[in-house]
């Protein structure tokens, strides 16, 4: 019988191994003829990264050489691209008028680089990352001082980069969103990562649009971005994402939408063309990956041959090929019913692993820095088995697991042999364990964590540590006492995080998290402020504000009212007013039709009712006039409350309004762990009330008594004493160093009064005797106000943020379905 | 998400999908609002890229859940502290079984937001 003719277009990953698949089933069918666009046998497009870092040569990656298409009796034309199928006839027409006939026809035609359509695109230069031509270009612009942009921070884009620098380019990576490889990472992943590339040479940039490729006399010489940043490069590669090559299947009038349309059977519109690899699309997906091209390969060969068999789409995981960086993602993160992640991190070795569970399935996993279980995870996410029954140590991996499987957890623990590992960051065996708790009489998990290490890094072991000494100790065992942790997300106290800030140099939320093993991917509502809080007043000049991790009210510097709208308060310092800001008070109140106009317990004035969108017109106003924030919703500096004192008042000792003002000045703006609100009254009268304050001051004739520790709210606290000083100037020197050491100490949301009462009246007297640590808690002060003291109103007037303002879209005509 | 191009399914009759916006006009860990005829409607976007939409309306008591902090997937109220699970509108831990916000049917293609809203 005459064989039949089987013609393959695209002599890639795809067109070959449909080949093999076909040669597997049934080698003598079909009469092979191959065309290949590219001058060359077929190899491994996934490999070109380790060609380009200098890893791997061309040879170690081709996958057919000659002898193949010889030896299987295959006609390969290298260099030929089809140009057009006569559906009618039954033939390719090929480059240089080349037809080859055929009874089967398989398009394997790939996909190609997007370039984006920016000014400058076409210059010399600038490039893409998708065959061997486009390697060679790149290593032909690596030299020692010159410099690469690759624009794009997905798996193609951070191949690129790292293959640059190995090659002596200094890279930087421009990426839109904020996060890198957002499709396959989560942002604390993605952080990792972000460190991993810089360690080894890789700067990224961020959140960053491109605008423009600017060049000389036709060649690259530097990207600008829409912020106006200029990136000076030699060599631009774009790798922002790939379009199926769809022109050929188009022009033959075969079904087309983004890829080539194919059914479970891998046939197109034309049942004698069939199609295969990135080129398609099959039950509305396309894919950018080659696992399921090989399925979707062994599909197509079983339709070729033996028939049956269908494409069911694939499951997806991707691992980032760049040397001593190990990622792994798989599946999706979105979330649904029943959706549970588990989150493990060790810091010691830079580890990150998070699985999503959804009813009781495995729904995705992102690992960082130990990917050695992808595999496992991957295949228990295809197979959809239930994973109640391991749930408890699905996150150390496969060999735990197997290991432990089908035990209670005590059971389990008494089962471990002696030399096998609890502890995981600090190598500690169980006998060890039990040895120091037998032998040094210990009793607690702290105290266990100091003489044997276990348990006090990442804190994953604490569970199998507290079964030990349950098991070892019987009833003897006391329960963990001590402050407890910030949050459900970690296990460590306010204070150990605020430590480990300072000591680790630790400047960016995921870093903590990441530094102090926090068990949930971002965090909560309770951890996030405090963070935010504890990186501010660590680094003032060097943290930059996390919005999304404040409140309400501290994004959009207005007290949210129970009806979603917001109420403002100037600022009125020291209490003290005029008829020019009464009077812009009263006009913005006309113009923005606010209902409620209201003086505040404060000394000031609050305008309530306020609609979210008017708030920048409303504060523009308010500025214009000279009026700021009063912070009424900060946890910060609020109020400082004054009396008329010497000013007009026949009792008045000092200048009380004066000094609040100058008070009210010199501190406004500052964060502090809870709100800070002081007073300052002209006698021991005490019209302004500043013996229950946060901080108090009472002018008295011989100078000035300094109050600590009042409240007036849910608890009735009066003041104490801290110090009586002689000039105004060292009542300001004080206060600023006394906040200080608050904002140092104190716990997120621990007012002042709670802070003095867990540390004691007498070691913050201590703190603040000696005037040299006055003087550098003063001196920490006034320089993390020149960060703080600017108008948060004034800067979104300005246009910052505007995004939080102004609804996503303008107003919708019909309601959800 | 995995999948470098993910293509929507057929539409369903009976409903039109409506561009809203970008998915990176959202911030992340964050929510943008739009206003429409049964109220407001938020867009919420996590810190893995996934985006949600939920009448703007908290099961407690009507508070704006656009204007709360958003983690993992759920987002805590700025009234008085629910959380939400994003892709159900119902109360999670503690505050389970104490209503739901309406979620709103959302795709994402592109790069763009759509919504998915009843011509009738
Ligand atoms: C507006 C005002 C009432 C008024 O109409 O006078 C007010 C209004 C609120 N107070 Fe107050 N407090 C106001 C003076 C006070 C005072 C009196 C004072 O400051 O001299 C106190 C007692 C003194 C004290 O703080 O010890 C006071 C003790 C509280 C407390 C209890 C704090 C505590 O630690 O015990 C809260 C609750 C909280 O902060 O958690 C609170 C919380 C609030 C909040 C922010 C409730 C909230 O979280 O939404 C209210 C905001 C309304 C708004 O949108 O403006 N407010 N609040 C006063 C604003 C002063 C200002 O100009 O900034
Ligand atoms: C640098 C790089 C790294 C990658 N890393 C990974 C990875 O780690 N993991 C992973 O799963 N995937 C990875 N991929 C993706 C993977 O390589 C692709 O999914 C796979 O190559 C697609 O196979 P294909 O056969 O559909 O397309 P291709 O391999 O592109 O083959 C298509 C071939 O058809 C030819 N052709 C097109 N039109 C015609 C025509 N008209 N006539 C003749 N010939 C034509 C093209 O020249 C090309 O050679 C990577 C890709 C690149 C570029
Ligand atoms: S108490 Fe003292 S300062 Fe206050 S009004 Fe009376 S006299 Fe003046
Ligand atoms: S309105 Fe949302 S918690 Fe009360």
């Amino acid at each position: 019988m005459q064989r039949q003719k089987l013609v393959v277009i695209g002599n890639g990953m795809a067109g070959c191994r449909a080949v093999q698949e076909v040669l597997k089933r049934d080698a003598g069918r079909y009469d092979i003829t191959i065309f290949g666009a590219e001058p060359r046998v077929n190899y491994d497009r996934i490999m070109l990264s380790p060609v380009l870092a200098g890893e791997k040569t061309f040879a170690d990656i081709v996958i057919n050489d000659e002898a193949w298409y010889r030896d299987n009796d295959i006609t390969l034309h290298t260099g030929r691209a089809v140009l057009a199928i006569d559906r009618e006839v039954g033939c390719v027409r090929a480059q240089g008028g080349l037809e080859v006939r055929y009874d089967r026809l398989i398009l394997a035609t790939g996909s190609d680089p997007i370039r984006l359509p920016l000014p400058g695109a076409t210059l010399r230069g600038v490039v893409t990352f998708r065959d061997l031509d486009d390697v060679e270009a790149m290593i032909g612009a690596a030299n020692g001082d010159s410099r690469a942009v690759v624009i794009g921070g997905g798996l193609l884009g951070i191949e690129a980069a790292h293959g640059l620098v190995r090659r002596g380019m200094a890279a930087t990576v421009v990426h839109l969103m904020d996060v890198l490889m957002e499709r396959q990472l989560d942002t604390s992943a993605g952080f990792l990562l972000a460190g991993a590339l810089a360690e080894r040479g890789v700067e990224t940039v961020l959140g960053a649009v491109s605008e423009e490729i600017v060049g000389v006399d036709g060649q690259v010489t530097g990207l600008r971005l829409k912020d106006g940043r200029f990136l000076p490069c030699d060599l631009l590669v774009m790798a922002v994402g790939i379009r199926p090559n769809t022109a050929l299947a188009k022009q033959a009038g075969l079904t087309v939408n983004r890829g080539v349309i194919v059914d479970d059977a891998m046939t197109t519109s034309d049942p004698a063309i069939l199609a295969v690899g990135e080129c398609v699309e099959h039950r509305g997906l396309c894919y950018g990956l080659v696992a399921p091209i090989w399925d979707m390969c062994r599909t197509l060969a079983d339709t070729l041959t033996v028939g049956g068999g269908g494409y069911q789409g694939s499951a997806l995981s991707t691992r980032l090929k760049v040397s001593g960086v190990d990622v792994f993602s798989a599946g999706d993160f979105g979330g649904g019913e029943g959706c549970e992640d588990i989150v493990f991190r060790d810091a010691g070795r830079g580890v990150y692993k998070r699985v999503v569970l959804r009813q009781g399935r495995l729904a995705g996993a992102v690992l960082f820095g130990d990917a050695a279980d992808g595999a496992w995870y991957f295949e228990l996410m295809r197979s959809a088995k239930d994973v109640a029954d391991i749930r408890e140590t699905l996150i150390f991996g496969q060999a735990i697991t197997e290991g432990l499987r089908g035990l209670d957890p005590s059971a389990a623990v008494a089962a471990m042999s002696d030399d096998q590992e609890v502890c995981g960051c600090n190598g500690v065996c169980k006998g060890q364990i039990t040895m120091a708790i037998a032998d040094q009489g210990l009793a607690t998990l702290d105290a266990v964590r100091a003489v044997t290490k276990a348990s006090a890094s990442c804190g994953s072991c604490t569970p199998l540590v507290e079964q030990l000494l349950k098991l070892t100790l019987g009833d003897g065992f006391q329960a963990q006492t001590g402050p407890a942790p910030i949050c459900k997300c970690v296990g460590h106290n306010h204070d150990t995080v605020r430590r480990a800030i300072v000591a680790d140099q630790l400047k960016s939320i995921p870093a903590v998290m990441q530094a102090l093993e926090w068990t949930t991917p971002d965090g909560c509502a309770a951890c996030r402020p405090a963070l935010n809080y504890y990186l501010i007043c660590a680094w003032p000049g060097d943290y930059r504000d996390d919005k999304q991790s404040r409140f309400i009210n501290e994004r959009v510097h207005a007290n949210i009212q129970k009806d979603g709208t917001f109420s403002v308060v100037p600022r009125m310092w020291g209490g003290v007013t005029s008829a020019a800001e009464l009077r812009a008070i009263a006009d913005v109140v006309d113009k923005f039709a606010i209902p409620t106009v209201k003086v505040t317990g404060g000394q000031r004035i609050d305008l309530l009712g306020v609609r979210k969108d008017d708030l920048p017109a409303v504060w523009a106003d308010l500025n214009a006039a000279g009026m700021v924030s009063g912070h009424a919703y900060a946890k910060g500096l609020r109020t400082v409350k004054t009396c008329v004192g010497t000013d007009w008042c026949r009792f008045g000792t000092q200048d009380s309004t004066g000094l609040g003002v100058r008070l009210e000045k010199f501190m406004w703006g500052s964060w502090t762990p809870a709100k800070v609100k002081m007073a300052v009254s002209g006698c021991p009268r005490n019209c302004a009330e500043a013996t229950c304050k946060d901080v108090g001051v009472i002018c008295v004739d011989s100078g000035y008594e300094i109050h600590i520790g009042g409240a007036a709210g849910l608890h009735i606290r009066g003041t104490e004493i801290l110090t009586r000083v002689a000039t105004e100037d060292e009542v300001v020197w004080t206060i600023c160093a006394l906040v200080q050491l608050y904002r140092e100490q104190g716990w997120y949301l621990e007012r002042i009064y709670k802070w003095m009462a867990r540390v004691g009246l007498d070691a913050i007297k201590a703190a603040l005797a000696d005037p040299a640590d006055r003087r550098t808690l003063y001196d920490r002060f006034s320089y993390s106000q020149r960060f703080s003291r600017i108008d948060p109103w004034a800067e979104r007037v300005a246009g910052r943020h505007t995004e939080e303002f102004n609804p996503l879209s303008r107003r919708l005509e019909f309601a959800p379905a | 998400m995995n999948a470098p191009f993910v293509e929507v399914l057929p539409l369903e009759p009976a409903m039109t999908w409506i561009d809203v916006g970008a998915v990176t006009d959202i911030p992340m860990r964050g929510a943008r609002r739009i206003p429409g005829p049964g109220g407001d409607i938020a867009v919420f976007r996590t810190g893995d890229g996934q985006v949600f939409a939920l009448l703007d309306v908290c099961p407690h008591r009507g508070g704006p859940l656009s204007q709360g902090i958003v983690h993992g997937r759920s987002v805590t109220c700025p009234l008085h502290g629910r959380v939400i699970d994003l892709a159900t509108g119902e109360g999670l831990g503690a505050d389970r079984g104490g209503g739901c916000a309406p979620t709103a049917p959302l795709r994402v293609v592109d790069g763009r937001v759509l919504l998915g809203l009843c011509q009738t």
